[in-house]
């Protein structure tokens, strides 16, 4: 019999890591939501798609600096020392990701901003008239608007990747601890945004299109997780450990059937039968494919706390 | 199995922090150092006060530090031969006990039944008053001898010298009959003295420590904790006997897990090899020794063999510890412990133990037992007291012949029967009697019995809500107190005094003793009028001034001799003048001359003797409310073999109910499985659940096992209450 | 240049939270919070059982995750005697460094920011000891400079058999345990 005992009771570590709450995952899903949002958007930019008045284009640029700024409201709220939150820019911190973080969304915003540029938004022109010669200037040199297209893919990946990074370099969190945390977030990203756009899409070809990347995406997906609990199984104790959290453990339940079944399977076979035309395109998959990517960051992001090194 | 102890988190909100920073005071609450302590905020300039620990007996030498009236924090003072400059948990969380919330704040007087906690906050004046009229009837009805002081600590000095001018001999302590009593007794009966307190063990130098049923470590008796790391340290042998694995086992070469209720067995079956094999120290028995022809006979039946089933420790095992102590003797102390009550034939096992020392040579020798010296203040040139005729109230024609103090029991069964004559007043300072007396319902009783019941004390302890009067002291960072010179390896003298006022209308011993000695036409006892005068006339007849142990603290005296090898001449002031192997003061008395082994009835079926100990971090009940050491320790658990919880499906954490053999009942408490312990008993760390209003719920946790001690065994030699004798089941749920 | 460890021989210690105490007075810890803490572990079955109680707290690594990780510079190695100290004033209450601590040693302070062991670096800079070092009744605790081979520590560390808690997260902890 191994008997452990502390005396140690402080408040967010004890009997367990529970420093991050719903914030965190909320953050990270919206982050990688916006990042995928951002790369399809510049994607759809290079095919001219948003030179189409009925491109899914023009919304995108509003809607993820919404949600970006949610999130980034989410991430505050966390925050324990509100006060000094302006020291993040007062410093780069070469080796903490969450610095990288910060000024990574320092530079999102004014690319979302560009990109919204390249077609504003009917109610905002007319009350910021000033954007419409902004705009002009912007689409009058391809070179721009290439520009500001790979701008957008960068930095989405860069973010979508960024949210990922961010929790595998916690060493001290086995679960946490594998470089495939940022593909997989990443990926993850891209197919909730490719979801999401495909929903509010009203171009019939471009929804198609984005089902189908969907489709691909979740593929991908998977494969990544399966990648990654290859690794954990196949790993030292600790990340043995880690990986019962998901497979036998706690978080099983919620990873099997909220995960990887409603939010990644289910939506793949719908949405690949409404891609073949054996059924029609519903919002089910894409609102599967949306919870199960806010899910996803839930359970890494309570299980990850709950996974540590030490003998208990 | 794992085990995570969890506590709650007081959650400052992160607002204040905001307020704070938007005022900008927040470089002032932040600091500047980079490292967090906030050096920024004190109070005031930094004063460094030296005094002396209350928190428990051993009154360690401290410096107390304060910022301008707020304590801030306590060390121990270098200059102390006690602490060595080093508190223990409970004397560093010492400031803790003056800023406690639960203090008491005013004198409160009983508004409706005893027991139901509902006071009126009255004036000094108006209790002082009130005790004295009810004293001064209970002295027309019944005598003086009809007030009983029970009194734990130096702090009762100046409350003890008025009731002895009062003139009464019903001065106790449950230190005595419920504690320490049969092993003073015992060695008493064998060296001609006992081991004091601090005791005289010179465990520093001992090549080989036996601890019979003693928690070093989990007790913090802070010198002899040292003194055992020290040991330890330079590869001393050590060995344990417990039916726990305690601290100091995990330290042991040889860790017995003994049966409970059988160590006579074992100590009379090692004095057996010792002897059989010839290998007690033989000179010095023959010097020192009396009676050792008789007491070798008297053993020789004992043996290995004869003990191991009775207490399930293998012959080998015994001849080889006993060959270990022998290898080491005389520097092979078997320590004497101190709350040794359990069976009730306890001051025949301390005297098996002192026996046990003298077959090692041990009694004045390096590593054994060292002589103490203690430097010479003279008493204060009081008038002397009054004498009483009726004697005392607690151990009528003598029926314990060995009791050499006043028995706190004995008391309360002279409360309760009127007999040899009615005890009417109860006087309590600074010990709860209903945690330290056995069988908690016989001293409620008692208590109805009485006219007069005060309680002097910090916080509204259980035993204070069964008071008529309830007196707030000043805590010892806020008092004086009389001089220390203690009995001790090295002598020394040392002053308490205050280092903040006190926060409310709390006041300190002294003034209590005096203005009650007034109020009782005691003037002539009280010829000073402040302590200081007191403390300035002893200190000038030994020689010091006050002034200087207010700056000092503490002064050391000359050592002298500590061992018959230096030069200290044995002397054993026992009636044959030896050490007596053979008592025959215990067979005058029908007792057994040498020590015997009698069985202790065991546990029925299904159920679990109840030991109990300390934790290193409260003393007996009172440090709970302590608001740091609860954050330590906030509750008690009860420990069970894992093997047998999960036998019984009790999982770690779940909350039981303890009933005893007769019906009473502690909890809820949490279940510890552990392999720590035998599978036939408990352990509960005493002190917790107690159930006085005046102590906020959430210092109540765990269980008491003061209720579970319904039944005890009182010491035919001396009186004492053996206490381990109580059964135990755990029921499932609240 | 020092670089400050500290060497807790278990052979001595009995458990008694004296450390955990004076840490609070010394450092004028909040209720709910410490800094250092004592942890049990007992194997085996009754009665032959192994016992190993420690007083832990920070280890002040060599490779500390919790500096790299901080995306302020809040939590930084100190140059005098290589310890990981908190700025308060730099932090944001991020708590990527709770998480980033093999030990769990490090909280939040109520009034916000990540709080931690310091070493007592404000005594040792007086010439004095670590207050947990200080008040150990069993003088178990140990503290000094490491890459001095005379100094207190070192001697101990060469002549006894020590381990470190989770040597497998690779942070390099200066915190030793004497068994």
């Amino acid at each position: 019999m191994l008997e452990i005992t502390t005396t140690r009771a402080n408040h967010l570590v004890d009997p367990s890591l529970h420093v991050w709450a719903w914030q965190i995952p909320v953050y990270l899903f919206l982050g990688g939501l916006v990042a995928g949002m951002m790369m399809i958007h510049g994607w759809f930019t290079f095919a001219d798609r948003h030179r189409r008045a009925e491109s899914v284009s023009q919304l995108l640029p509003a809607l993820g600096l919404v949600l970006l700024s949610a999130g980034m409201g989410a991430l505050f709220l966390d925050l324990e020392h509100k006060l000094f939150v302006w020291r993040l820019y007062t410093t780069f911190q070469i080796t903490s990701p969450m610095s990288w973080g910060a000024w990574i969304l320092i530079a999102v915003y004014p690319a979302l901003f560009a990109a919204l540029l390249l077609r504003v938004p009917e109610p905002l022109a007319t009350r910021v008239p000033v954007l419409r010669a902004w705009s002009a200037a912007l689409l009058a040199d391809p070179a721009r608007v290439r520009f500001v297209a790979a701008a957008n893919m960068t930095l989405g990946a860069l973010l979508g990747v960024y949210t990922g990074i961010l929790l595998s370099t916690l060493g001290a969190r086995p679960l946490w601890n594998s470089a495939l945390l940022g593909p997989l977030f990443l990926a993850s990203g891209l197919s909730s945004a490719a979801a999401l756009v495909h929903m509010v899409a009203r171009d019939g070809a471009e929804s198609e299109l984005l089902a189908r990347a969907d489709n691909r995406l979740l593929t991908a997906e998977l494969a990544i997780l399966g990648l990654f609990l290859i690794g954990l199984v196949t790993a030292p104790r600790v990340h043995q450990q880690a990986a019962a959290l998901l497979l036998g453990g706690p978080f099983t339940a919620f990873f099997w059937v909220g995960v990887v079944g409603l939010g990644i399977a289910v939506p793949l076979f719908v949405q690949t039968l409404a891609v073949g035309r054996r059924v029609r395109h519903t919002a089910v998959a894409p609102v599967l494919v949306l919870a199960g990517g806010l899910l996803l960051r839930f359970v890494f992001v309570y299980a990850g706390q709950v996974s540590h090194y030490g003998p208990f | 199995m794992v085990s995570v102890s969890r506590r709650r988190f007081l959650q400052i909100t992160a607002g204040i922090a905001a307020l704070a920073a938007a005022t900008g005071s927040a470089t002032q609450v932040l600091g500047n150092s980079g490292h967090g302590e906030a050096r920024a905020r004190k109070g005031g300039p930094l004063r460094k006060v030296p005094t002396f620990c209350d928190l428990c007996f051993w009154k360690c030498g401290a410096i107390a530090y304060a910022e301008g009236g707020r304590l801030w924090k306590i060390e121990g003072n270098p200059a102390d031969p006690l602490s060595r400059g080093r508190l223990c948990p409970r004397g560093t969380a010492g400031v803790a006990m003056a800023t406690d919330t639960q203090r008491l704040t005013r004198p409160l007087l009983r508004k409706k039944q005893r027991g139901e906690e509902v006071w009126t906050a009255v004036t000094w004046d108006e209790a002082l008053d009130f005790i004295a009229t009810k004293m001064r009837r209970i002295r027309e009805q019944h005598g003086p001898e009809s007030m009983a002081l029970f009194s734990h600590g130096l702090g009762g000095n100046f409350l003890k010298h008025t009731f002895k001018a009062w003139g009464t001999p019903n001065i106790t302590a449950p230190s005595y009959a419920q504690c320490r009593g049969p092993r003073d007794a015992g060695f008493t009966l064998t060296f001609g003295e006992d081991v004091g307190s601090p005791e005289r063990t010179d465990i520093r130098n001992a090549r080989c420590l036996t601890l019979i049923g003693s928690h070093l470590g989990e007790n913090m008796h802070n010198t002899q904790v040292q003194e055992f790391a020290e040991a330890v340290g330079s590869g001393a042998t050590v060995i344990v006997v417990d039916p726990r694995y305690s601290v100091v086992a995990s330290k042991a070469k040889h860790y017995l897990p003994i049966k409970p209720g059988t160590d006579m067995a074992l100590l009379l079956a090692w004095m057996n090899v010792l002897v059989r094999e010839n290998l007690y120290d033989r000179e010095y028995v023959a010097a020192h020794g009396e009676g050792f022809a008789e007491f070798a006979a008297d053993i020789a039946p004992w043996t290995p063999e004869w003990a191991w089933p009775i207490t399930g420790i293998a012959p080998e095992t015994i001849r080889e510890t006993a060959r270990e102590m022998a290898r080491h003797r005389p520097a092979s102390l078997v320590h004497p412990g101190r709350h040794v009550t359990w069976y009730g034939d306890d001051a025949q096992r301390a005297r098996a133990v002192a026996l046990l020392n003298a077959l090692l040579g041990t009694w004045g020798r390096k590593g054994g037992f060292y002589a103490p010296t203690r430097m010479s203040v003279p008493p204060y040139p009081y008038p002397p007291y009054p004498k009483s005729e009726r004697g005392t109230a607690d151990n009528p024609d003598g029926k314990y012949p060995f009791a050499e103090e006043v028995l706190s029991s004995g008391i309360r069964e002279a409360t309760l029967t009127g007999r040899p004559y009615p005890v009417k007043g109860w006087f309590v300072y600074s010990t709860n009697l209903m945690q330290a007396l056995p069988n908690q319902e016989e001293t409620i009783k008692a208590i109805q019995n009485l006219d007069l019941m005060v309680v002097v004390d910090v916080v509204g302890s259980d035993i204070a809500g069964w008071a008529d009067v309830v007196l707030p002291e000043a805590v010892y960072l806020e008092r004086y107190d009389d001089l220390n010179a203690e009995l001790f390896r090295e002598p020394f003298l040392a002053l308490r005094q205050p280092v903040v006022p006190p926060p409310a209308d709390q006041k300190p011993n002294w003034w209590i003793a005096r203005e009650l000695a007034m109020r009782l036409g005691l003037g002539a006892y009280y010829p000073w009028k402040h302590v200081e005068e007191y403390l300035d006339t002893r200190l000038k007849s030994a020689g010091f001034s006050l002034a200087e142990l207010k700056e000092k603290g503490i002064v050391p005296g000359k050592p002298g001799p500590l061992y018959y090898e230096d030069g200290l001449v044995p002397e054993f002031p026992t009636p044959s003048g030896k050490i007596e192997f053979f008592s025959r003061q215990l067979a005058d008395a029908g007792l057994a001359p040498v020590p015997r082994y009698t069985p202790t009835p065991e546990p029925p079926e299904g159920y679990f003797r109840l030991l109990f100990g300390r934790a290193p971090v409260h003393t007996f009940g009172r440090t709970q409310t302590n608001p740091l050491l609860s954050e330590m320790m906030e509750e008690n658990t009860v420990w069970l073999n894992e093997d047998v919880a999960n036998r019984l499906g009790f999982t770690s954490g779940e909350l039981v109910t303890l009933r005893n053999q007769d019906g009473a009942t502690a909890g809820p408490v949490k279940v510890r499985p552990t392999q720590r312990i035998r599978r036939d008993c408990v352990f509960l760390v005493h002190g917790f659940a107690q159930t006085s209003k005046g102590i906020a719920a959430r210092f109540k946790k765990g269980a008491s096992d003061s209720r579970l001690v319904t039944r005890y065994v009182l010491d035919p030699v001396m009186g004492g209450n053996g206490m381990n004798v109580n059964f135990v089941t755990l029921e499932r749920g609240v | 240049m020092a670089r400050f460890g500290m060497v807790v021989d278990t052979a001595r210690c009995v458990g008694c939270m004296d450390c955990v105490v004076a840490c609070k007075t010394e450092n004028r810890l909040p209720e709910g919070l410490c800094r250092d803490w004592i942890t049990t572990e007992s194997r085996g079955q009754f009665p032959d059982v192994q016992l190993e109680i420690r007083s832990e707290r920070c280890n002040h690594c060599d490779h500390p995750p919790c500096v790299t990780c901080c995306p302020t510079g809040a939590s930084h190695v100190e140059d005098y005697g290589k310890t990981v100290q908190i700025t308060a004033e730099l932090c944001i209450g991020c708590k990527a460094c709770l998480a980033s601590c093999p030990y769990d040693a490090r909280s939040i302070h109520p009034e916000g920011y990540a709080d931690k062991c310091t070493f007592c670096m404000h005594r040792v800079k007086d010439g004095l000891l670590p207050a947990c070092v200080a008040v150990c009744p069993t003088r178990c605790l140990h503290f000094g400079d490491l890459d001095d081979p005379n100094s207190d520590v070192s001697r101990l560390l060469a002549s006894r058999r020590s381990h470190v808690l989770t040597p497998e997260a690779g942070t390099g902890p200066r915190v030793f345990f004497l068994t």
